[in-house]
């Protein structure tokens, strides 16, 4: 590519961004419905939000080279708890019950990260190992809460919660908001301060940042920490949803979040994070989906189609890295 | 300067570069160099780092292409697109870095990626009596069965030796063999590359012990900046006449006037300092003003005995900054703290984010100092850039382009701005001048001296001789973890570091 276009234009960068608008037309070719307000911001955003919102955390611990397996069994977790915590108080509960509960639910969350980013780096065990762990244990404890079935609030409870998943404002969903609220809090965390500046330089050379007088231990404990935040939100939009929380709570959102954080451009390895991009990733595989439905593919076979298409997107992204590089 | 020099001569049996020119970039590394390799010959090949020595030497072994002439073997051209083509043609590269696999015994890494089969099994009994017998060839007694990780470093090294001569070979190429060996060691070495050149093989021999080279070679070519620029028989030549031609100037030009050592306050004071495994009860006084040298072998010690007072590695001692006692540290960034910084040898794996801007390298541990409200300003470090482009004359295409496209001088640039940016008051530099063109030496010798004439107090640690003899007011000299002896003023000298070095007296 021309050196002074390559300045302006960052094919590499924008490549997410180009395959979803892609998409968006080929979606709308394909079914008429698609390209509606009612199908693309409140049916496909808005379940997307989730993932989006978890993989935005996922995109900094990856960034700092690091992963979090453990995602998809502490947002079940972290529901059950708001969940029994929110049942606890359902007598007499309103709208501060419900405050109280989503405090609790960072809280857990919080937490939860915390513990992952002490196992990796005071217990020196390698993420995948250390998170593997923490999945198989938050997954039994969920179902231990739930007693091996589904923990509900009460229906009154889920009304007054309710427009919390289901409300707008301006126009758009809730949920879709807090994941742009996030997402820009987020960019401007990695972006424009040391800390994000750190967690790239972590993930880029852990060496390098160690010689340069950056704190290992602190910069990637702390991508746990923000990860475990970001589930914890998540859940607080996740519970209002259902009212409820099963076993397949929270199943695969790992795999999904960390589909998102890959496909959107930031890399595996770690040391180069973006995070519109892993929004565009966690919305891209739901359009997929969607699109796929509205065309009557078999249903069963939407996981095969969506897998291949990953697995071209990084091919893709290779050969632009490849020409870049 | 004749591209051929008049007494190479193509066709040639045997290996040959015929007017071979590299480029990186827009950087030329190999100038039209035209050489042959005469079979039952020692050729050594000198040069200062950067001189395209190792350039040369990936092209021969089909590490690299050349961007323009050829290869002839036996007077044929030849092209070699990987160094398993090279190797299949007898051209075989013992490399200066063990690439041996640890957990594998002898027999398997001589054997790797090529292993002897019995069906579809691996023939162990046989690997391991090839092995024997091939160790034995070199005179060895190493079991093949023993883990390499067993091993010292001087067998490890015989290990890789006798893998390069598992295969055919016709010309073998020793890149700085010597580097990491005593003198006894060495010795052995010497007897295998006698052994090989009784039996007409081509070794081209790559050492910066220049007498070394005057023991062993037949023939001397000398590269500097790219060019060939001498290819003589090595018995016309003295190790001071080989040191001129690879400087290319009278060496007291490439160093600016030493300062005297006039007595500073005590900056830094090092009370016996101990890294586990590696360094033990190091003591020495840094005054301001002053360029403290640490000379010594590789595993000696010196960067381990750095890397523990800056807190990079576990380390006990009492460390005195300015008559305050401040040490142990417990990182990097409470040394800089108390004024200290340290510039790590491994620009590459420790140094700098290849991957990253420059501007992010040069205000990576400095960060503090450009955020503004809690976020990064930067305009303020774009302006610190340019700064530190004009300081230090950091020569980039572009100021966007990431760190790994710098040539080797630049990136040292860099990474001594990105150092000096905290201010500190004591500087170690470890290998300040390695892999680094000889304009961007001069640079940097002229910068240590500035530096010392504002008052700062320099550590540098160099296997460069000349280099510390060249810039130092002392030289502490360390031998296996600890400290042998203190050489000063007109007492450091090769032949005085190398006796400490090597504690041969």
């Amino acid at each position: 590519m021309n050196a002074s276009l390559s300045q302006y234009f960052n094919l590499k960068q924008a490549a997410p961004f180009i395959a979803l608008v892609v998409l968006i037309l080929v979606g709308s070719l394909v079914h008429p419905n698609f390209l509606t307000y009612d199908n693309l911001v409140q049916n496909v955003a808005t379940r997307t939000s989730f993932i989006a919102i978890i993989a935005i955390g996922a995109t900094f611990v990856m960034s700092a080279g690091g992963l979090d397996l453990s995602v998809g069994s502490m947002a079940a977790f972290t529901a059950g708890t708001m969940i029994l915590f929110l049942k606890s108080g359902e007598a007499t509960g309103g709208a501060v019950l419900i405050a109280e509960g989503m405090v609790l639910a960072i809280a857990v969350g919080v937490l939860c990260g915390m513990a992952n980013g002490a196992i990796v780096t005071l217990g020196r065990i390698e993420p995948f190992i250390a998170t593997l762990g923490t999945m198989v244990i938050l997954r039994s404890l969920f179902t231990y809460l739930a007693n091996g079935g589904s923990l509900s609030i009460s229906p009154d409870l889920k009304d007054i919660y309710a427009p919390v998943y289901q409300g707008t404002f301006l126009g758009l969903p809730i949920p879709v908001l807090v994941v742009l609220g996030v997402g820009a809090l987020a960019a401007l965390l990695l972006y424009k301060t040391p800390f994000g500046r750190h967690v790239l330089a972590v993930g880029s050379n852990e060496d390098v940042a160690r010689y340069s007088g950056v704190s290992i231990s602190g910069i990637k404990a702390l991508t746990y920490a923000i990860q475990g935040l970001c589930v914890a939100i998540a859940v607080v939009l996740y519970v209002p949803r259902l009212g409820s929380a099963n076993s397949a709570t929270g199943l695969y959102w790992e795999l999904q979040a960390i589909t998102a954080v890959v496909v959107g451009g930031t890399l595996l390895k770690g040391g180069r994070g973006r995070i519109w991009g892993t929004i565009v990733g966690a919305f891209f595989l739901e359009i997929i989906g969607n699109i796929l439905t509205l065309s009557n593919v078999n249903v069963y076979l939407i996981g095969a189609v969506q897998g291949a298409i990953i697995i071209v997107a990084m091919l893709i992204q290779r050969s632009l890295n490849r020409r870049t590089t | 300067m004749p591209n051929r020099l008049e007494n190479t001569t193509l066709p040639f049996a045997g290996l040959a570069a015929d007017n071979i020119s590299k480029s990186f970039a827009e950087n030329l590394v190999l100038k039209s160099v035209t050489l042959n390799f005469a079979p039952g010959q020692v050729h050594a090949l000198i040069g200062e780092n950067g001189a395209g020595k190792s350039t040369l030497m990936k092209i021969l072994g089909g590490y690299q292409l050349p961007s323009s002439g050829q290869l002839l073997l036996d007077g044929r051209p030849a092209a070699f697109a990987s160094p398993k083509q090279a190797e299949a043609q007898g051209i075989v590269l013992v490399h200066q870095e063990i690439h041996l696999a640890p957990h594998l015994t002898v027999a398997q890494n001589i054997f790797l990626g090529r292993e002897l089969r019995k069906g579809i099994w691996a023939d162990d009994k046989r690997m391991n009596e090839a092995s024997s017998q091939l160790l034995s060839n070199l005179n060895l007694t190493i079991d093949p069965r023993v883990v390499v990780e067993s091993l010292p470093i001087a067998k490890r090294q015989m290990v890789q030796i006798a893998r390069a001569l598992s295969g055919p070979h016709k010309t073998v190429i020793f890149d700085e063999p010597t580097a990491s060996l005593t003198p006894h060691e060495s010795e052995a070495l010497f007897a295998v590359i006698d052994s090989l050149r009784q039996k007409n093989k081509a070794i081209i021999f790559i050492s910066h012990k220049l007498d070394e080279v005057k023991r062993l070679s037949d023939v001397v070519s000398v590269l500097r900046d790219g060019k060939l620029v001498a290819h003589q028989p090595a018995q016309t030549l003295q190790p001071v006449d080989m040191a001129h031609l690879m400087v290319g100037r009278e060496l007291g030009q490439l160093y600016p006037p030493k300062l005297p050592a006039d007595d500073g306050e005590s900056v830094l004071q090092v009370h016996s300092l101990s890294v586990p495994g590696f360094v033990r009860g190091v003591s020495f006084n840094l005054k301001s003003g002053e360029v403290l040298g640490f000379a010594g072998l590789i595993g000696a010690g010196r960067s381990e005995s750095f890397e523990g007072l800056m807190g990079l590695r576990a380390a006990t001692g009492d460390i005195v900054v300015r008559d305050q006692k401040s040490g142990p540290f417990s990182g990097p960034k409470a040394a800089a703290k108390s004024g200290l910084a340290y510039v790590t040898e491994d620009r590459k794996g420790k140094g700098l984010l290849l991957e990253s801007p420059l501007a992010n390298n040069l205000t990576l541990s400095t960060l503090g100092k450009f955020t503004r409200g809690g976020l990064i300003d930067r305009r303020a470090e774009n302006l610190a850039l340019d700064q530190a482009i004009t300081d230090f004359d950091i020569r980039a295409k572009s100021k966007m382009i990431d760190a790994g496209r710098l040539s080797g001088g630049n990136q040292q640039k860099l990474l001594l701005a990105k150092t000096l940016l905290a201010n500190p008051s004591v500087i170690i530099i470890d290998e300040p001048t390695r892999g680094v063109d000889i304009g961007a030496k001069q640079q940097i010798y002229e910068l240590i001296v500035k530096l010392a004439k504002a008052g700062k107090s320099i550590v540098i640690i160099s296997s460069e001789m000349q280099e510390l003899i060249g810039l130092c007011h002392r030289v502490l000299v360390m031998r296996q973890g600890r400290i042998a002896g203190e050489v000063a003023g007109k007492e450091i000298n090769e032949r005085n570091i190398v006796t400490l070095a090597t504690g041969t007296a």
